[in-house]
């Protein structure tokens, strides 16, 4: 079974270490994730202005290439991928005024009505192959490694385009388990990592870091399981700061939950590109054994 | 800070401008504080969520001009989601940079951006950065 894929721009460059593990595992688990043959940036922010259509257009546009390939479901691996085409959807859904105002402002294009779904990967994982049946396919479990999940925002907030609970979620919990990994919860599981804010303020996020970071590893997380390219390099970045100024900051490995499920499934290890990882994450991989 | 409260301002321009551009009715508010309490970014604020709102509907522009917030705030939604009133925040903090940027007063000029960062940045931040710092 093929999905339309769509990847988003960070994905083919800083962040391939969340790609092509994703890639290369859903293959191994009998799915293939069809890259859209022609895609363009979401726009990254979904606007919050009302009066604010021309933002809507190039989400829009994507998933009306989806249509285009016969295809009603599209995927994510970008946590503000997701949270941007996905509620773009949901204006041309429900909107039938703002609908008409797209539609007609895009008059080369075929109408849009909001008709496709937009999932992540995790929900794929979830819905359509399934906890047990993952964990059944894993051949390197990551025993004794001890995983803090990490939503960030997107994935979580606002409640309509939310792929869980918002206060308390269990969909990486329930992967991290499913990789024989035990699931470390704490309360910053959703807290912001500074986002854009890093374009006005880069040496401000450290500060969202050291909160977020402190938490997960005061609660016992050796490392943090992330979806978002943006959540992982503000959270790299502001980690390095931390190390250079504060000699009793702890620091702890950055993964991509795509990379854990590449290795958990026995594929090589120099297809999650952990070169691209902030800090040294290879370390506590050899540390349990699972890289030689 | 001490503010001086007029009928004209409540009903003017200003107040009118953000309710449009954020869809939002300023009014639902009570006042409560959970969304300065829910806030990340409050520690770095020079004045609280809560209290932008209160500015903004009695139409006290200058006073929400002088201070950082708005661009302080990262629409994480955590105000949003946690609203006893159901009241979106971020729409009307995004209204008032709207305000500014579209004066064609940016708050992040693309040509200071170093060259060092434009190869570090990954381009999740730079084009969300730009959408939200420049008009």
């Amino acid at each position: 079974m093929s999905l339309a894929y769509y990847p988003g721009c960070t994905l083919k460059t800083k962040a391939r270490n969340l790609e092509e593990p994703a890639v290369a595992s859903l293959q191994a688990l009998g799915l293939e994730l069809e890259e859209m043959s022609r895609w363009n940036c979401c726009g990254a922010a979904y606007s919050l202005a009302d009066d604010d259509l021309i933002h809507q257009v190039a989400p829009v546009r994507n998933l009306v290439r989806v249509q285009e390939l016969g295809k009603n479901r599209l995927v994510t691996l970008c946590a503000v991928c997701l949270n941007t085409l996905k509620r773009a959807n949901l204006v041309m859904r429900d909107d039938g005024e703002k609908r008409n105002a797209v539609n007609s402002f895009m008059n080369e294009e075929p109408d849009y009505g909001g008709e496709v779904e937009v999932v992540h990967l995790l929900e794929v994982l979830r819905d359509d192959i399934g906890w047990q049946t993952l964990a059944e396919r894993i051949k390197r479990p990551l025993r004794d490694m001890r995983l803090a999940p990490y939503y960030g925002c997107t994935l979580l907030r606002p409640r309509d385009v939310a792929i869980d609970s918002e206060q308390s979620p269990t969909i990486l919990r329930k992967f991290i388990e499913a990789l024989g990994a035990i699931p470390v919860d704490f309360p910053e599981f959703a807290r912001c990592c500074g986002s854009y804010q890093v374009m006005s303020d880069p040496d401000g996020i450290s500060e969202y870091a050291r909160v977020i970071l402190s938490s997960a590893s005061s609660h016992g997380a050796e490392a943090l399981v992330l979806t978002c390219p943006l959540c992982d390099y503000d959270l790299g970045r502001g980690q390095s700061e931390l190390l250079k100024s504060d000699k009793d900051f702890r620091s702890m490995p950055l993964f991509y939950f795509t990379q854990l499920m590449a290795l958990a499934l026995g594929l090589g290890p120099e297809i999650c590109h952990f070169e691209l990882n902030h800090g040294d994450p290879e370390s506590l991989l050899r540390e349990k054994k699972l890289l030689s | 800070m001490s503010v001086t409260i007029s009928p004209k301002r409540v009903r003017g321009d200003f107040v009118r401008h953000v309710r449009d551009i954020s869809g939002e009715n300023i009014n639902l508010c009570y006042q409560c504080g959970l969304c300065s309490g829910n806030c990340p970014s409050v520690c770095k604020m020079d004045v609280s969520p809560r209290r932008i709102i209160e500015l903004a509907r009695l139409g006290l522009q200058e006073e929400i001009a002088e201070s950082q917030t708005v661009w302080v705030c990262a629409s994480c939604l955590a105000c949003a989601v946690n609203c006893p009133r159901g009241f979106d925040l971020s729409r009307v903090m995004e209204a008032i940079r709207l305000l500014t940027l579209r004066k064609n007063l940016d708050r992040v000029r693309p040509e200071d951006v170093s060259q060092q960062e434009r190869c570090d940045l990954p381009q999740i931040a730079m084009v969300s950065g730009f959408r939200k710092f420049t008009g």
